[in-house]
C-alpha cells in the first residue's frame, strides 16, 4: 500500500513537470510577445530589451525550463529596476507587474480559494446527499419527483445566473469578505457565507442526482435483501449496508469536483469579489502576466493530481474490494 | 414511516386473516398444525403495464425437520412466495393477502418491527448467490456478528465467539483468522458457507434456502446440499428449498411443490411424485433432465416459454404448451382451471389437470420416453 502511494506521488509529480515543461514550450511559440505588451505602446528598445532579459525570454527554452525548475527547488534572484530581489524556494517567479514574487502571491490566493471550495463543498455534499437519499427511499413518491424536478431545474440555470442572484438579493447574508481563519473564525466564516450557499446550492444539485441514482441502485442490491433477511433494523438496512455502498461512486465524484473548483472558481471569486486562484489566474491572464500564470498552471495541475491520488487511496479505503496487498 | 399508507390494506385484509386463523384452530384441535402452514396465498405487485400477481393461491405446509422443495421455472412464483414468508416484500407497493402461520404466528399483516424479529431469528434465508448477497465492504465477521446482534443484546466479544463457532460448524477451516476476510477473499463455496453460517447463527426453526447451489461449481454444489442436510438434522428445523434441479429435489427433499404460473400444479411427497408425476408439466421437467448414463439421446425441452404473468393464459395456464392437451375431452383445458385435488386413489397427493387416469397416461407414454 505504501510502496503503491509513493509509486503514485511519483507518476504524479513527473505528470506535474510534463504540464510545465508543455505549457513553457506553449508560451514559448506563442504568436504574442510577452515583452512587447508589458512594455506598452511607446517603448524603447532598450526598455523591451530589459524586459525580454528580466523575463529570461533572451534566453532559449532548455535554459528558461532550467532555470524555473531550478527555483522551484533551490530559490533564485532577480532584477527589477536595478535592485535584486531575493526569490527564495519555491520560487515560482517574479511578477514584473505587481511587483511581488508569485508564490507570494499564491500563498495569499491559495487559503481564499480553498476555503471558498471547502466550504462550498460541505454545504453541496451535505444537501445533496441528504435530498437524493431522502429521495431514493421514496422512489416514485411526490417528495422525490419534486426532489428530481428542482435538481433539474437548478442543473439548468447558468451557474453564473445562480451566482448572481444570491450576491444581489441575499443581501440579508453578512457581506462577503476575506478575513484569515486563524486570525478570526467567526469573521471567516460569516464573510463566506453567502459565496458557500451559491457554490453549494448550485452543485446540491448534481449531488442531489448523484446520490439518489447510487443510491437507488443500492437499495436493490442483494446484499440489502440480506440485511433485511437478518432482521437489522430499517435504519441499518438503509444507512448502515445501502448508503455505505452508495458513497464510494459519489466519493469519487467529488474528488474529481473538487479539483476542478480548487482552480476554475472564477465566475464565484469574481461576483464576490474574493481574492483567490481563480481571480488572480484570469487577471494574469488579461495583463499577459507570465509568471504569475505560469503559477497558476503548476497550482492547477498539481491540485488536479493531488485530487486524483487522495481519491484513489479513498477508493482503497472504502472499497475493500480494491485494497492493494 | 408511513404507517397509515401500509395498513391502508392490511386494515381490510386483518378480519378475514383473523377468522381464517380461527378456522385453522378448529380444524386442528390438538394445535399442533405443522410449523409453517401458508393457505390461499396471493402476491401482487403494481407495474407499469398493470398489477402483476405473481403468487395466485399458493397453500403448503411444512413440518419441523421435513424438507420442502419448491420446484419451478423463473417467474413461477418460487422466490417471491418465500420472500412473502420472510416479510420481505416492500410492504407499500406489494399487496399480500391469505395466510402465512409461522409458528402459530400470522405473517400477513403482522406490524413491520414485529416481522424484523422474526426475520433472520425464528425464520432464515440463504439466497442464491452468495458473492452479490453479502455484503462487499464489511468483513464476513462483521456480518455475522451483526446477524446474531440484531436478536440478541449481547457484547461484540460474545457475539464473536459464536460467530466464530458458526464458521467452525459449517466447515470453514481457521475460522478465527477467516472473520476479518471480506467475502471477496473466500471462494464461491466458502462464501455459501459463511452465508448458511449467517443465517442459522440465530438457530431459526425454518430456514429458506433459495437456489442455494445454483451460482457453484457441480463440485461444490453437492458440499453444500451435504452441508444443508446435515445441519437440519442437527437444529431439527424445517427447510423449504427452492430449485430448478429435479436431482436435487431427491437428494434432499421430502415434500415437493411444483410450480407453475404462480400456482401449485403438482404436491406430494418427493417419493411419489418423482416415482409417477401426474402433472404434464412434471413430466417435461423430467423428460428435460440430460441423461448421464446410456446411449447419449437428444434433450427433451417443454415447448415453449413461460407465460408472462400480466397476460397468463386462460383456464389452465399451462394449455398452451401442452402435448396432452387433445387428451381431454372439449375445450375444458382452455376455458377452466383445474383444481389442486387428488387425481388417483391415493389422497395424500394432489395435482391439477383434466387429465383422466393420468397415472395410466404416464406409464404408457411419458415413462418409455424417459432417458
Amino acid at each position: 500500500m505504501l510502496l503503491y502511494i509513493l509509486r503514485r506521488i511519483l507518476i504524479a509529480i513527473s505528470v506535474v513537470a510534463v504540464t510545465l515543461i508543455a505549457s513553457f514550450a506553449l508560451f514559448y511559440v506563442a504568436p504574442t510577445d510577452p515583452a512587447g505588451v508589458l512594455c506598452g505602446e511607446r517603448c524603447t528598445p532598450a526598455r523591451y530589451e530589459e524586459i525580454r532579459r528580466s523575463l529570461n525570454l533572451d534566453e532559449p527554452l532548455p535554459s528558461q525550463v532550467g532555470n524555473y525548475f531550478k527555483g522551484l527547488v533551490v530559490g533564485r534572484t532577480y532584477e527589477s529596476g536595478g535592485t535584486t530581489v531575493e526569490c527564495e524556494a519555491p520560487c515560482l517567479g517574479y511578477s514584473y507587474l505587481l511587483g511581488q514574487p508569485v508564490t507570494k502571491l499564491f500563498a495569499q490566493a491559495i487559503p481564499v480559494t480553498f476555503s471558498l471550495v471547502l466550504g462550498g463543498a460541505i454545504v453541496y455534499v451535505s444537501v445533496g446527499l441528504l435530498a437524493g437519499v431522502f429521495a431514493a427511499r421514496r422512489r416514485g413518491t411526490l417528495f422525490d419527483r419534486v426532489t428530481v424536478g428542482v435538481s433539474l431545474i437548478l442543473n439548468s440555470i447558468p451557474y453564473f445566473i445562480v451566482a448572481l442572484i444570491i450576491s444581489l438579493y441575499a443581501t440579508f447574508l453578512p457581506p462577503t469578505q476575506y478575513t484569515k481563519l486563524f486570525e478570526n473564525p467567526a469573521m471567516w466564516a460569516s464573510g463566506l457565507l453567502a459565496a458557500w450557499l451559491c457554490l453549494g446550492l448550485a452543485n446540491a444539485a448534481s449531488y442531489t442526482r448523484y446520490s439518489r441514482g447510487s443510491m437507488i441502485e443500492s437499495l436493490g442490491e442483494d446484499f440489502v435483501r440480506t440485511a433485511r433477511a437478518k432482521g437489522l433494523t430499517e435504519r441499518k438496512v438503509v444507512y448502515g449496508h445501502g448508503l455505505r455502498a452508495a458513497l464510494t461512486p459519489v466519493a469519487s465524484i467529488l474528488g474529481v469536483d473538487l479539483a476542478y473548483q480548487l482552480t476554475n472558481t472564477v465566475f464565484t471569486e469574481t461576483i464576490f469579489g474574493l481574492p483567490g486562484v481563480g481571480l488572480m489566474t484570469l487577471r494574469a491572464f488579461f495583463t499577459f502576466d507570465l509568471p504569475v500564470l505560469m503559477g497558476g498552471v503548476l497550482v492547477g495541475s498539481i491540485a488536479l493530481v493531488t485530487m486524483n491520488l487522495i481519491v484513489d487511496v479513498l477508493y482503497t479505503v472504502l472499497d475493500p474490494r480494491v485494497r492493494l496487498s | 414511516m408511513s404507517e397509515q399508507v401500509t395498513n391502508g390494506g392490511t386494515a381490510i385484509r386483518r378480519p378475514e386473516t383473523v377468522s381464517r386463523a380461527a378456522r385453522s384452530r378448529e380444524a386442528n384441535p390438538s394445535g399442533l398444525e405443522p410449523y409453517l402452514v401458508v393457505r390461499d396465498l396471493e402476491v401482487t405487485f403494481p407495474t407499469a403495464d398493470g398489477p402483476v400477481k405473481a403468487v395466485r393461491g399458493l397453500s403448503y405446509s411444512v413440518p419441523l425437520g421435513r424438507t420442502l422443495a419448491i420446484v419451478g421455472e423463473s417467474g413461477s412464483g418460487k422466490s417471491v412466495s418465500s420472500m412473502a414468508v420472510m416479510g420481505l416484500h416492500n410492504p407499500q407497493s406489494t399487496r399480500i393477502s391469505g395466510s402465512i402461520r409461522l409458528g402459530g404466528h400470522e405473517v400477513v399483516g403482522m406490524r413491520q418491527e414485529e416481522l424484523r424479529k422474526l426475520r433472520g431469528s425464528t425464520a432464515a434465508m440463504v439466497f442464491q448467490d452468495p458473492q452479490s448477497s453479502l455484503h462487499p465492504y464489511y468483513t464476513v465477521g462483521k456480518q455475522l456478528i451483526e446477524a446474531y446482534r440484531a436478536h440478541h443484546n449481547v457484547a461484540k466479544a460474545k457475539a464473536a465467539q459464536r460467530a466464530i463457532e458458526m464458521l467452525a460448524r459449517v466447515g470453514i477451516p481457521n475460522p478465527k483468522k477467516r472473520m476479518g476476510d471480506y467475502p471477496h477473499q473466500f471462494s464461491g463455496g466458502m462464501r455459501q458457507r459463511a452465508m448458511i453460517a449467517m443465517s442459522l447463527i440465530n438457530d431459526p426453526k425454518l430456514l429458506i434456502a433459495d437456489e442455494p447451489t445454483t451460482a457453484l461449481d457441480v463440485t461444490v454444489q453437492a458440499q453444500i446440499l451435504d452441508l444443508i442436510m446435515d445441519l437440519q438434522r442437527d437444529f431439527g428445523s424445517a427447510v423449504v428449498f427452492i430449485t430448478h434441479d429435479l436431482g436435487v429435489v431427491a437428494e434432499i427433499a421430502d415434500d415437493i411443490l411444483v410450480m407453475y404460473a404462480g400456482r401449485a400444479v403438482e404436491y406430494g411427497q418427493v417419493n411419489k411424485i418423482l416415482g409417477a408425476p401426474l402433472h404434464p408439466y412434471t413430466w417435461g421437467l423430467l423428460e428435460s433432465i440430460p441423461a448421464v448414463s446410456g446411449e447419449p439421446a437428444r434433450l427433451h425441452p417443454i415447448p415453449g416459454a413461460p407465460p408472462s404473468l400480466l397476460a397468463v393464459p386462460s383456464g389452465c395456464p399451462f394449455h398452451p404448451r401442452c402435448e396432452f392437451r387433445e387428451q381431454v375431452q372439449g375445450d375444458l383445458c382452455r376455458t377452466e382451471t383445474p383444481d389442486l385435488i387428488p387425481r388417483t386413489a391415493d389422497t395424500s397427493r394432489t395435482s391439477r389437470c383434466h387429465l383422466r387416469e393420468p397415472d395410466r397416461v404416464f406409464e404408457t407414454t411419458v415413462l418409455p420416453r424417459l432417458p
